[in-house]
């Protein structure tokens, strides 16, 4: 026996063997999807599509979750996730639309503007700040950029004027979106930087022959050229933010709030909690049936999203074929 | 209209620049001086991130710190060092990598050398990218799901009532390998499908069976880049928290789940760095700032030197070696 296994595999044991660990990456990913499915199932079946729906108050509610104990009634499922999954998408679009801007600049810089010199110091920089975890910066954003915007940003009378709803205390959806702009933009300049040196030298050179200036020709044709990796960097920087969990436990607020657009600067101070973010905080009190099933649900609807995201990139980023095509 | 410079003489790079830019329309300016804005604000960020880290990190980092245990205490100069945490993240780091290598290199040999049928091919591909993209806390929490299965009771401490607990290095370790499957895959395959052809055809023609191939030419040839996905994907496995908030039990010291020497331990709870981090600042139950500070700049010496070591494998690559 332990004679056979020391000799050479043969082909076609080897081609079963890498081709199980292939395999199994898939069967993790069907069996997260069919747990976290089974065991949220209670959760929606309490509350059906209203589960998506906007309710009195998230907190109230997961709070009576947990008081409930072990043999919960079926009114304890009751839950309404809205002001959640509003923030997961306020704080999703407002830094994937800012990282978009900044990380084709950044990616045109990188690739058509900067001198070698420069460029050998932006390129390590986008690496590190890639490389940071999520914790350092929320715990930067906690210790440094929220009391600067309670201290220097937020005046007395804004904070009275909602006193009576929410206390404006310096965490919130400004410093969210700042350092989850911070986090996503590097993943989308490195796919955007790919793309944008792909790109033909022929095809560039033909628009500069015909009299344009550098900057016309980057624009009309190497960013046109590439639009489909820029969606596709998008995408995937979503689904990146969707998922962060630790830092905007830390910087969000931690309030099951849904910020007002119509308030004005206040706006961008208002407190939030993302879904990722309500898990990470919540897993506490897991013992709980009622609270478990919802958390495991809120699990469900950011997988699910996430894989549609990653999925859909995949599949615009195939979409870019440049040189080959005509 | 410029005045031409007399023949012979070069023209600065200035005067150059300043003729070019005189063709220029206002909105292309704001463009290029937007693009080099950014450029400089990346640059700036950074700087400031590590000069801040380096500076709080430098003022609360003591040989004392490194070498004792965390303490349960009200006040920061009580609560000990941070000893627990970076062993429970070089801990972490094995189990995680050790799972993941295999799992991953396979996946990439298989999907190159051998990937048939093609659909399954493409399905494993997909998967892989899924993986990248969920969220580390949905992972975490489908962990935690299957190891509190009594199936799994082995792998952690189970409470009287035959309840599984779920939380332990073994579990963290586990869940936390599938961070780092996407990095080492991606960096493996690329480099395999970059070898030539010929190469394995040559080897073929000297009567080489496949997996002959595999062993003696292929993976020696791809080994720098097997290392710099793996080094790539330590780099996740350290940063993470979410997993280890939820699977580790993010306990102060290392606690053993049984009385076997070793394994215990694998089997109880512990922290890292990461958790110990999100637990010491304000948002957390200890609040001790400024071990977070200490906390936070080992790990990025961590990760630095992760990367540092990226940077040099990666030397004798092509291409750029941006995050992806």
């Amino acid at each position: 026996m332990l004679r056979n296994l020391r000799k050479p595999l043969t082909d076609r044991g080897a081609e079963r063997i890498l081709g199980a660990s292939a395999v199994m990456v898939v069967l993790v990913i069907i069996a997260m999807i069919v747990f976290i499915a089974i065991a949220a199932w209670p959760s929606f079946q309490h509350n059906g599509l209203r589960w998506f729906g906007s309710g009195p108050d998230v907190d109230a509610e997961l709070g009576a979750m947990i008081d409930q104990g072990a043999n919960p009634k079926p009114s304890a499922y009751e839950f309404r996730a809205w002001p959640l999954l509003y923030a997961t998408a306020l704080t999703t679009v407002l830094a994937v639309g800012i990282g978009v801007v900044v990380s084709v600049l950044a990616s045109i810089f990188i690739v058509e503007l900067a001198p070698p010199k420069v460029r050998a110091v932006v390129v390590p920089v986008v690496r590190l700040l890639a490389a940071v975890p999520s914790v350092v910066y929320g715990l930067i954003g906690i210790l440094v950029l929220v009391p600067f915007v309670n201290d220097h940003l937020i005046d007395e009378g804004q904070r009275e004027s909602v006193a009576y709803v929410i206390t404006l205390s310096g965490p919130g959806l400004l410093v969210s979106v700042v350092l989850l702009t911070l986090m996503i933009t590097p993943i989308m300049i490195s796919l955007v930087v790919d793309a944008l040196s792909a790109v033909p030298r022929g095809w560039r050179e033909g628009a500069l022959a015909l009299g344009v200036t550098r900057w016309r020709a980057v624009m009309s044709v190497s960013v046109r050229a590439i639009r489909p990796a820029i969606v596709a960097a998008a995408v995937l920087a979503s689904a990146r933010a969707l998922g962060e969990a630790i830092m905007l436990s830390m910087v969000s607020g931690s309030k099951g709030f849904a910020p007002q657009p119509w308030d004005g600067v206040i706006f961008l101070f208002e407190p939030l909690r993302p879904l990722a973010a309500t898990i990470a905080e919540q897993s506490e009190g897991i013992a709980a049936p009622a609270l478990k099933s919802t958390i495991y649900a809120m699990a469900l609807v950011l997988l699910v999203s996430s894989l549609f995201l990653s999925i859909g990139g995949s599949l615009i980023k195939r979409r870019l074929r440049l040189g080959t095509a005509r | 209209m410029s005045v031409p410079s007399p023949v012979g003489a070069p023209r600065s790079r200035w005067s150059r620049l300043r003729g070019e830019l005189r063709l220029w329309r206002p909105l292309d300016l704001v463009g290029v001086a937007s693009a080099w804005l950014v450029g400089a604000l990346l640059v700036l960020v950074a700087a400031s991130l590590l000069i801040y880290m380096g500076y709080k990190g430098l003022q609360y980092v003591n040989l004392d710190l490194l070498v004792s245990r965390p303490q349960p205490g009200s006040d920061q100069s009580q609560t000990g060092g941070i000893l627990d945490p970076i062993i429970g993240t070089l801990l972490i780091i094995v189990i995680a990598t050790a799972i993941a290598l295999p799992l991953a290199v396979g996946a990439a040999l298989w999907i190159v050398e051998y990937g048939r049928p093609r659909w399954l091919a493409r399905v494993v591909e997909s998967g892989i990218e899924v993986i990248a993209g969920a969220p580390s806390i949905a992972i975490a929490i489908f962990g935690l799901a299957i190891f509190q299965l009594p199936l799994f009771s082995w792998a952690s401490f189970s409470a009287d009532g035959g309840g599984v607990f779920g939380r332990s290095f073994i579990a963290a370790g586990v869940v936390m390998s599938l961070i780092a499957v996407p990095s080492i895959f991606a960096t493996t395959r690329e480099a395999l499908l970059s070898v030539p052809r010929h190469v394995r055809e040559a080897s073929f023609g000297l009567g080489k069976t496949r997996w002959a191939t595999i062993r003696r030419v292929l993976l020696p040839t791809v080994r720098p880049d097997i290392a710099t996905g793996t080094a790539l994907g330590m780099g996740r496995i350290a940063g993470d928290t979410a997993i280890i908030v939820l699977l580790l039990g993010a306990t102060l010291q290392l606690q053993a789940g049984s009385d076997i020497p070793g394994i215990g331990t694998l089997q109880g709870t512990g922290s890292t760095l990461t958790s110990y981090v999100y637990n010491n600042s304000p948002t957390g139950e200890g609040n001790a700032p400024e071990k977070a500070y200490a906390a936070a700049f080992v790990l990025m010496l961590l990760i630095i030197g992760l990367n540092l070591l990226v940077a040099i494998i990666g030397r004798r690559r092509a291409g750029n070696d941006l995050p992806r």
